[in-house]
């Protein structure tokens, strides 16, 4: 949980241990100050939760691997697509969570593979058109196989998705307490998401200094040298492709469930490119700065709606850019910024040898 | 019959303004070995731009020809296009020159969008009707196959520019500035070449070939919006890797084959499939094209690059 520490600056390096707890306080809390200023904004925080799980994924594969792949949002389709074909009234089949979400995370793994098979040999730029394009394929795939048989419901989505039930317990229901206080049903859903949150950060964080996040991270330093001293790189590649997959799958299925209905519309390319924003932002290769990035851009929009509008309207009388055009923007923008100015993003990376330390203090390496 | 000699013409129409796309994609990643994500976007810059000035002109001189007009508007878009190619190399590229691989890559994204975002603040999210100016009345050279004037000019246009393109390449002085640039950097700075001229340059001629395709592309659609440069810049791009990245009649021929197969394959995909799919699915071709391409033969149909260079 090194990392961790490091979201909370300045206290972070000076007393890792008080940053710790003080970043578990406030994601416990978080949804009960939010729901101070409204109720959207505990929605807004379950998005994010959702987003910090993909961007966790494709930090694995950006920062971790060196992959740029730029259709990561296919998987996350392919995720909340499996939880709305198997837990909807669309094909009538209603399967428990327990089955649905491995198999969601399971058949993203598996386009994961499939992906990274034929791309394996191409590195860099190439790599970033080919997924930008498999993702592209999924989303005009999505868009039409509402004929001849109708597979996906087309342009139009499909609706009425399963809530999340947890042993007969329904996240979608408020909890009434007592006669006037209830707990909202997005509480349920935050700290829901929350434990899949932490489940994964620690996965990732154990796996970034095992054996296989050392070997990503020597293939990404020099793909050459990791060859020659011995690391077996297509596999490493297709595993970096594929538990990034799990991880967008995963989230796919939480967002279908969440939300209630799945459209190829929340899968464009603007969506891949606002989580690999999300990332580059907020520092690759580092599980702090995936967690702000997503964090901060993901609340963008809302904060827009909230800001920019009436800023707008009190300095030229009406609303010149909207919100969603202005979120446009800053993204792009950001991704310009950070490049040229920032490049290792709002957290960087503690260094690049980092796990040798970690590894030192547990007397493991010399 | 007919439909082969239409999807033919039709092919041919895409894929020369494919191929004028992609002489610019090929040009940038011939000489910096980056792929300029921002130059599909340059197209619909281009077309948007023309759009505006014949509008204007429209405005102004209600009794202009329709020749004069186009020429006029490719006279504003040409230059606003090249500006907006010198200023992206200059602000954004040139300062990550010796950045770790990744950094310019993400860099043109963020452009691309950045251009889109700014064309949709301009322009606004609607379709707008780009005049066309030059006849689309349909002739027929053969029974039961069209062919208009506008799709004539167009296939004609681009082969003049890509012959003159050549020229400029093989012929001159600047041309043998950009062969010795894209061979090696620092060793044609040596030999007194001004490489930083010549990478702006070569920024600034292919976005005046993206302002040209722009303007061709949307008047053989008659319409015009912020997003449209994405789709044609992509499948300029694997245009561009097809013919072999890097090297410029590659890029040419590459253009033609993919809307040569794109065509055909729109034509013909719901009797290959047995109806289950239909045109719908045209923009898979040029996907499913640039993944056999790098699977099976990465160096392209006439390139000697090898696809690590990165």
């Amino acid at each position: 949980m090194n990392e961790l520490a490091l979201a909370v600056p300045w206290l972070g390096k000076r007393n890792p241990q008080a940053a710790r707890w003080l970043v578990i306080a406030l994601a416990i809390g978080a949804p009960l100050i939010a729901m101070a200023f409204g109720r959207t904004w505990v929605r807004v925080l379950d998005f994010a939760l959702l987003y910090i799980l993909l961007a966790l994924g494709l930090n694995l594969v950006v920062g971790f691997a060196g992959l740029l792949d730029l259709g990561y949002i296919a998987f996350y389709a392919v995720g909340a697509y499996t939880f709305a074909f198997l837990s909807s009234p669309h094909f009538d089949v209603h399967l428990p969570i327990w089955v649905v979400l491995p198999l969601a995370a399971g058949f993203a793994a598996t386009a994961g593979i499939m992906l990274g098979f034929p791309v394996l040999r191409l590195r860099g730029d190439y790599l970033a058109i080919v997924t930008l394009g498999f993702g592209e394929i999924v989303r005009i795939f999505m868009n039409n196989l509402n004929y001849p048989v109708n597979i996906t419901n087309g342009p139009q989505g499909i609706n009425a998705l399963d809530p999340i039930i947890l042993f007969g317990w329904d996240l979608s229901r408020n909890i009434q307490v007592t006669e006037e206080v209830s707990i909202n049903s997005l509480f349920l859903y935050y700290y829901f998401f929350l434990a899949c949150v932490a489940g994964s950060i620690m996965f990732i964080q154990r796996l970034q200094i095992s054996r296989v996040g050392r070997a990503w991270a020597a293939m990404r330093d020099d793909e050459l040298a990791a060859k020659a001293i011995g690391i077996n790189t297509r596999n490493m590649k297709l595993l970096a492709f594929s538990l990034g997959a799990t991880f967008g799958g995963l989230s796919g299925a939480l967002f279908g469930s969440f939300q209630g209905f799945v459209s190829p519309e929340s899968f464009s390319l603007m969506e891949s490119i606002a989580v690999l924003t999300m990332v580059v932002f907020g520092g690759m290769g580092n599980v702090a700065g995936a967690i702000v990035g997503a964090l901060i851009l993901s609340a963008l929009p809302e904060i827009l709606r909230h800001l920019a509008v009436p800023v707008q309207q009190a300095l030229f009388g009406h609303v010149l850019l909207d919100p969603e055009v202005l979120r446009m923007l800053l993204l792009s923008l950001a991704m310009i910024l950070m490049m040229l100015l920032r490049p290792a993003g709002l957290i960087p990376a503690n260094a690049k040898y980092s796990h040798i330390r970690h590894l030192k203090s547990k007397g493991v390496a010399q | 019959m007919e439909i082969f000699l239409q999807q033919l013409v039709n092919g041919l129409v895409v894929g020369s303004v494919y191929a004028l796309v992609a002489l610019g994609y090929t040009m940038v990643y011939g000489i910096l070995g980056l792929i300029n994500f921002a130059h599909g976007d340059l197209v619909m810059v281009g077309a948007l731009t023309a759009l505006q000035t014949m509008m204007f002109l429209m405005g102004v001189a209600p009794g202009m020809s329709p020749v004069a007009m186009l020429t006029l508007s490719l006279l504003v878009a040409i230059p606003v296009c090249m500006l907006l190619g010198f200023t992206m190399e200059r602000l954004a590229y040139r300062r990550l020159r010796n950045a770790p691989r990744l950094a310019p890559l993400i860099t043109a994204i963020g452009v691309s969008f950045l251009l889109q975002t700014l064309a949709m603040i301009i322009w606004g999210r609607n379709y707008h009707t780009f005049p066309q100016l030059i006849s689309t009345t349909p002739v027929q050279p053969i029974e039961g196959v069209f062919v208009t004037p506008i799709q004539i000019t167009i296939v004609i246009a681009s082969a003049i520019i890509m012959a003159a393109l050549i020229l400029l390449v093989t012929k001159t002085k600047l041309g043998r500035a950009m062969r010795a640039t894209a061979e090696n950097h620092r060793v044609a700075a040596l030999m007194g070449v001004d490489t930083n001229m010549i990478i702006a340059l070569t920024f600034v001629i292919g976005a005046a070939l993206a302002a040209i395709a722009g303007v061709m592309y949307a008047s053989n659609y008659g319409i015009a919006h912020y997003g449209m440069g994405f789709m044609p810049g992509l499948k300029a791009f694997t245009a561009a890797v097809l013919g072999g990245i890097g090297n410029l009649g590659g890029a040419m021929l590459g253009g033609v084959v993919l809307g040569l197969v794109e065509s055909f394959g729109a034509g013909y995909i719901e009797q290959m499939t047995f109806g289950f799919l239909n045109s719908s699915y045209q923009d898979i071709f040029a996907f499913i094209i640039l993944g056999l391409v790098l699977i099976f033969k990465p160096t392209g149909l006439l390139g000697e690059r090898v696809s690590d260079r990165a």
